[in-house]
């Protein structure tokens, strides 16, 4: 008898479970709460480090996941959650119940939201984005300001809602220095006449190919790079923004005039994560995401026998690290199901 | 018999204390401001006298405030003093009626069945007895949730039981020693002389039936001696002071005496009069959600009076006054604390034993020197004249949506008014105050004032309740002082506003500077059941919780705030609101990074109710002064 | 000396070793939190003081970490205590209980004539 997995969350961590699984002969039902699979992916527009379309990896994702051994549940949630030996049942919003041998957590990240940093003005001040709103911008191939003109200095300031005590969260979301790095030089690419600055409190380039993205935007694209946390945002009568910013290189504090601000909002663990979490009995860390059994050799496996994380449900990752980890996911429940048989 | 060695050690601490109160009176008298002294003298001989005995009857001996907070606790305490207080009254009379002539010393009254052991066997002799029973058995009773509070803190309904020093501690186990002495000591006697009531009666028979009740007798007569003798020669160095030391307070308070800003013989009074009753403590948030369990009210005034250095403790408060609204001795415990704040640390310690009989002005601590500061960079004022002045306040800078809504506000209101620190203001110096620098504080308001003046502005109105409350109490202004809620509230009042209901259940979060702080309740709430539903909690008023954000501490953690700000929010939105209302942007700001529950404050939501929107938008002018002020 | 064309004067890097550190100690002793610090100036550019003159939190707290106490001596009485800082620090330092203690530690080494 063919074995069954449940997979909660159709970004790219589910998506590729699900397709890695169905591939190893097991029968998979793919829970995502939205109409469409791909979680965030599908508001991106171009990916660092290569800056291929985000189409591509979601037409890759599609690929491996579109097949009859997947059963989708789109527009679904998780209202019950039962563990029964080594038996799984959940009953989903719509009523159904399903059962498994295997679930894997694949709930993603969640947006910090932006105004609850209220001294940048997101939500209050007219031109004043998220890094997320800006790839929606992108996509649409409009960048403009809320009055219609197109906007001349931007600025992008950097850790909004991560290593912010202020907003609960101590960590470093890994990939909005390295997203802002991507977005100027979009933004220059896009409108060659604007200047664009960053303001960041460390440039934690750490990924394969980050620096070189970094010297490009340098070098090519002539993005400005200021070091200091911008502490607040107003707006003048004619609708510019104005940062407060001490540029700590130069020891003095810079005021700047701006037409766009960019807030590169951090990853946090996401709500639907949350309810997971309170559903099941899985075990939070103190940064809120899903603690993994073992910080090295465990990252997919959780408290509960049976259950296994994949992707940034776990901490923040980019798409190739989510992608690897969702493989690793599969490679335990394999061997989870082999063992339990 | 008319007298027998055993009653010496209760004589001695008798007449002991008795002087002892006599003198520290004259001394706390003597150290009085002339004008103090006048208010007394005044006090004394008018109608504030007997609403002074009253008081004493209701507060000292009844516990009326300590009952309504928490009935067991005000049994114990109501139990021991009042029953102590009718045993002795009754004693005396008993003594006086009985004994074997009128007008007895004290002792003959303390110690009537060793003199009279064969009284009170028929009649009114023994419904007396019954009576002086049954108020033993009253007092033993508060002794025994003592004991147990002691020993099991919690029995009494109190979280944590106030901490002891060594001669706390004797003078607690001889206070305890007295009425079960007392009792034994009766009990034998009666046994002995088969006299007694329902209680010393039926004890000392039931005793004489297996002890030889004639000889324990007389050791526990000493005992019950010694017990009160010890108990009241060290009376002045323990909290029990408190028991004389509140008659004091009470004729003072209500000769109009007030705890001002300096020591005094009247902030001492205070000190003295704590009883350690714990309920600061139980009401203070850093106790129950930070787990901060030192610094509370109770044990500032137990530092002080033992001369300990209290910098840390002085400092490491929020001066919410939530303490100083439950303290049933009605201590003004924020003022006291404030007062350390200015004072100097201690040099030298004086923890002698001797010393803490007489706790004079020399041995005090002076006022901290000033620490300099140096303001010169400060710009000249040149305000723009205007009828309305609006001062955000620096943390308003931080807070946008409440600066946006306030201009919004101002602008539909068609006042003519100058938005001051629009740029980014000098700070009103109430921080400096709450560090105790009060001095320094000077400088910046004496340069808020000079603008102030300038603009020729009849009313100054600020969104930020610490910006409020120095404006109101130590700017000498010739302007009216508003709240934004005082403001908008009398603009809807006059008709100028109008504004739309909205639809939205909404919880109010009073903010400690300007509830507690400065007694502004109704305006905020009035102006919110205006435009929303207004829904009640637990903590209102008064009982309004701190969002955890209060600049007045300087030690605390930014996690342990958070975690009061987490605990208070989730308090405040049990009931799910639409929205969390408050008043003060450091209140708004503190609990939004505290809660998922969408926080505002009240000019937000009024903005959101205005029918016309401003007409201009005016947030940030060009060319305004400071950029050229900027000399680096 | 002149004659060999150098000066006794102070170098311009900070001597580590001959720098007194007592005023960082004594801050880090009764506020942890000064240890959190990350110069990311999010507290000098809120702050109004050192909008108006030459004077930044951040570089107090790098400059008192080093024992370069000079500057900071004077230039730490134009803080007006208000807070701001506090609010904006993404650290979560204690800042205005850096400033009070500072000053403390100086008026302390004024006493002993350091
Ligand atoms: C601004 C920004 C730009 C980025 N750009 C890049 C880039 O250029 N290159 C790159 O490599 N990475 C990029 N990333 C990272 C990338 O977005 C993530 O690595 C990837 O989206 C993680 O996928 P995931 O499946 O773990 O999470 P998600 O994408 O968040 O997917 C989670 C899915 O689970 C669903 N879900 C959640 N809870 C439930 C529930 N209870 N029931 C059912 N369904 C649920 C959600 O609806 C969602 O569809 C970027 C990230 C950010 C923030
Ligand atoms: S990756 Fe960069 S922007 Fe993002 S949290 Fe880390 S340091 Fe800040
Ligand atoms: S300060 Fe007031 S509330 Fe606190 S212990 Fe003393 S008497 Fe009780
Ligand atoms: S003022 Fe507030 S924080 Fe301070 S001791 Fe009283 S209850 Fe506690
Ligand atoms: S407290 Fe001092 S350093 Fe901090 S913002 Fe205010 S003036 Fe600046
Ligand atoms: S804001 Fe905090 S971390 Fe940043 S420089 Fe100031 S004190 Fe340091």
């Amino acid at each position: 008898m063919s074995k069954h997995v449940i997979v909660i969350g159709g970004g790219v961590a589910g998506l590729e479970a699900a397709g890695q699984l169905s591939k190893a002969g097991i029968e998979v039902s793919l829970i995502e709460k939205d109409s469409l699979t791909g979680g965030h992916l599908n508001n991106w527009y171009k990916l660092f480090p290569d800056r291929r379309h985000s189409s591509e990896v979601k037409a890759y994702l599609d690929g491996i996941s579109l097949n009859d051994r997947i059963r989708l549940l789109t527009g679904t949630t998780v209202e019950k959650f039962h563990r029964n030996k080594s038996h799984f049942s959940i009953i989903t919003d719509k009523g159904k119940e399903l059962s498994a041998d295997a679930v894997v957590v694949a709930t993603g990240f969640d947006l910090f939201k932006s105004e609850k940093k209220e001294e940048y003005g997101y939500g209050i001040y007219d031109n004043v984005i998220s890094s997320s709103d800006l790839e929606v911008m992108f996509r649409s191939g409009k960048i403009v300001l809320q009055n219609g003109t197109v906007p001349k200095t931007i600025g992008i300031v950097h850790c909004v809602g991560s290593r912010d005590e202020k907003a609960g969260n101590l960590y470093c979301s890994k990939l909005c220095c390295v997203t802002a790095v991507k977005q100027a030089i979009e933004l220059r690419e896009h409108l060659p006449a604007s200047k664009v600055f960053c303001f960041y409190m460390d440039m934690r380039m750490g990924g394969a190919f980050y620096e070189e993205l970094y010297r490009e935007a340098q070098e090519e694209w002539a993005v400005n790079f200021i070091r200091g946390k911008v502490s607040e945002a107003s707006e003048t009568i004619d609708n510019k923004l104005v940062i407060k910013v001490e540029d700590t290189l130069a020891g003095r504090p810079l005021k700047m005039e701006l037409d766009l601000l960019v807030l590169m909002a951090g990853m946090e663990m996401s709500e639907g994560g949350k309810k997971i979490a309170t559903l099941s009995g899985l075990t939070t860390g103190q940064n809120r995401f899903f603690s993994a059994a073992d910080p090295h050799y465990g990252s997919n496996r959780s408290n509960i026998n049976g259950v296994f994380y994949a992707g940034t449900c776990t901490a923040p990752m980019n798409i190739t690290e989510t992608i690897s980890h969702a493989r690793a996911a599969v490679s335990d429940v394999m061997d989870y199901l082999k063992e339990s048989n | 018999m008319q007298f027998d060695p055993f009653v010496i050690p209760f004589n001695i601490g008798l007449y002991f204390i008795l002087i002892y109160v006599v003198v520290r009176s004259i001394i706390w008298f003597r150290d009085l401001s002339r004008p103090d002294k006048l208010r007394l003298q005044r006090g004394f001989f008018g109608i504030a006298f007997v609403q002074s005995l009253k008081e004493i009857f209701l507060e000292s001996l009844i516990h009326r405030k300590i009952l309504k907070t928490n009935l067991r606790l005000g049994y114990m305490h109501m139990s021991l003093a009042f029953g102590w207080f009718l045993l002795i009254l009754f004693g005396t009379i008993e003594a006086d009626i009985f004994g074997a002539k009128h007008l007895n010393a004290p002792y003959k009254a303390i110690f009537f069945r060793f003199f009279n052991p064969e009284h009170g066997r028929i009649g009114f002799e023994a419904a007396y007895g019954f009576l002086m029973d049954l108020i033993l058995a009253f007092v033993l009773s508060g002794l025994f949730l003592a004991v147990s509070k002691r020993l099991w803190s919690g029995v009494v309904g109190m979280k944590k039981t106030t901490r002891l020093k060594t001669t706390d501690k004797i003078a607690l186990t001889s206070l305890w020693l007295i009425f079960p002495s007392r009792l034994l000591a009766e009990s034998f006697t009666c046994g002995a002389y088969n006299s007694g009531s329902f209680l010393t009666g039926s004890l000392g028979s039931w005793l004489a039936s297996f002890l030889p009740a004639q000889q324990l007798a007389y050791p526990f007569w000493c005992l019950y001696s010694l017990s009160l003798g010890t108990f009241f020669v060290l009376l002045p160095v323990t909290r029990y002071m408190h028991i004389p030391t509140e008659l004091f307070l009470i004729f003072m308070r209500n000769s109009g005496i007030r705890t001002g800003d300096k020591t005094g013989s009247f902030s001492e009074v205070e000190t003295y009069s704590c009883s350690s009753c714990g309920i600061c403590i139980d009401a203070c948030q850093l106790n129950f959600s930070a787990g901060i369990t030192n610094i509370q009210s109770a044990y500032l005034m137990k530092a002080i009076r033992n001369n300990d250095d209290v910098s840390e403790i002085a400092h490491n408060c929020l001066l919410c006054g939530r303490c100083d609204q439950k303290c049933p001795v009605g201590i003004e415990l924020s003022p006291i604390r404030m007062i350390q704040r200015r004072l100097d640390e201690p040099g030298n310690d004086f923890k002698n034993i001797y010393k803490g009989y007489f706790r004079t002005r020399q041995t005090t601590l002076q006022e901290k020197p000033i620490t300099s500061v140096n303001y010169d960079f400060l710009p000249g004022t040149n305000p723009e004249k205007a009828d309305v002045l609006f001062f955000a306040g620096c943390m308003t800078h931080l807070t946008p949506a409440i600066k946006n809504s306030m201009v919004k506000i101002l602008d539909a209101s068609g006042v003519n008014y100058s938005f001051i620190d629009e740029q980014g203001g000098v700070c009103c110096g109430r921080p400096l105050m709450l560090a105790g620098q009060d001095k320094e504080a000077r400088e910046l308001i004496n340069y808020n004032s000079q603008m102030i003046w300038k603009s020729g502005a009849h009313t100054l109105v600020t969104s930020c309740p610490i910006c409020y409350k120095v404006f109101k109490e130590s700017y000498y202004l010739d302007v009216e002082v508003l709240h934004h809620t005082e403001f908008i509230k009398k603009l809807v009042d006059e008709g100028t506003l109008k504004l739309n209901f909205l639809r939205k259940r909404v919880v109010y979060h009073a903010p400690c500077e300007l509830g507690r702080g400065s007694g502004v309740y109704d305006a905020p709430k009035e102006l919110l059941k205006h435009v929303s539903r207004l829904e009640k909690n637990k903590f209102e008023d008064e009982n309004s919780l701190c969002c955890g954000g209060s600049l007045a501490n300087m030690k605390i953690s930014s996690q342990k705030r958070n975690k009061i700000a987490q605990d208070a929010a989730a308090e405040l939105t049990k009931d799910y609101p639409d929205i969390l209302a408050t008043a003060c942007p450091l209140c708004k700001k503190t609990f939004s990074s505290a809660t998922d529950a969408h926080v505002a404050d009240i000019s937000e939501i009024v903005a959101e109710a205005l029918i016309e929107p401003g007409i201009k938008k005016n947030i940030i002018k060009q060319n305004s002064t400071i950029k050229e002020l900027v000399k680096i | 000396m002149e004659k060999f064309g150098f000066s006794i004067s102070k170098g311009r890097q900070i001597d580590y070793e001959a720098n007194d550190r007592r005023v960082a100690d004594f801050i880090y002793e009764r506020e942890p939190s000064f240890r959190l610090c990350i110069e990311c100036g999010g507290c000098s550019a809120t702050c109004t003081t050192g909008n108006l003159t030459k004077f930044s939190l951040r570089e107090i707290h790098i400059l008192i970490k080093r024992g370069e106490n000079d500057k900071v001596r004077e230039d730490i009485k134009k803080c007006m205590l208000c807070g701001k800082c506090t609010l904006v620090c993404p650290r979560g330092v204690n800042t205005r209980n850096i400033v009070m203690l500072a000053k403390q530690a100086f008026i302390k080494s004024d006493e002993y004539a350091v």
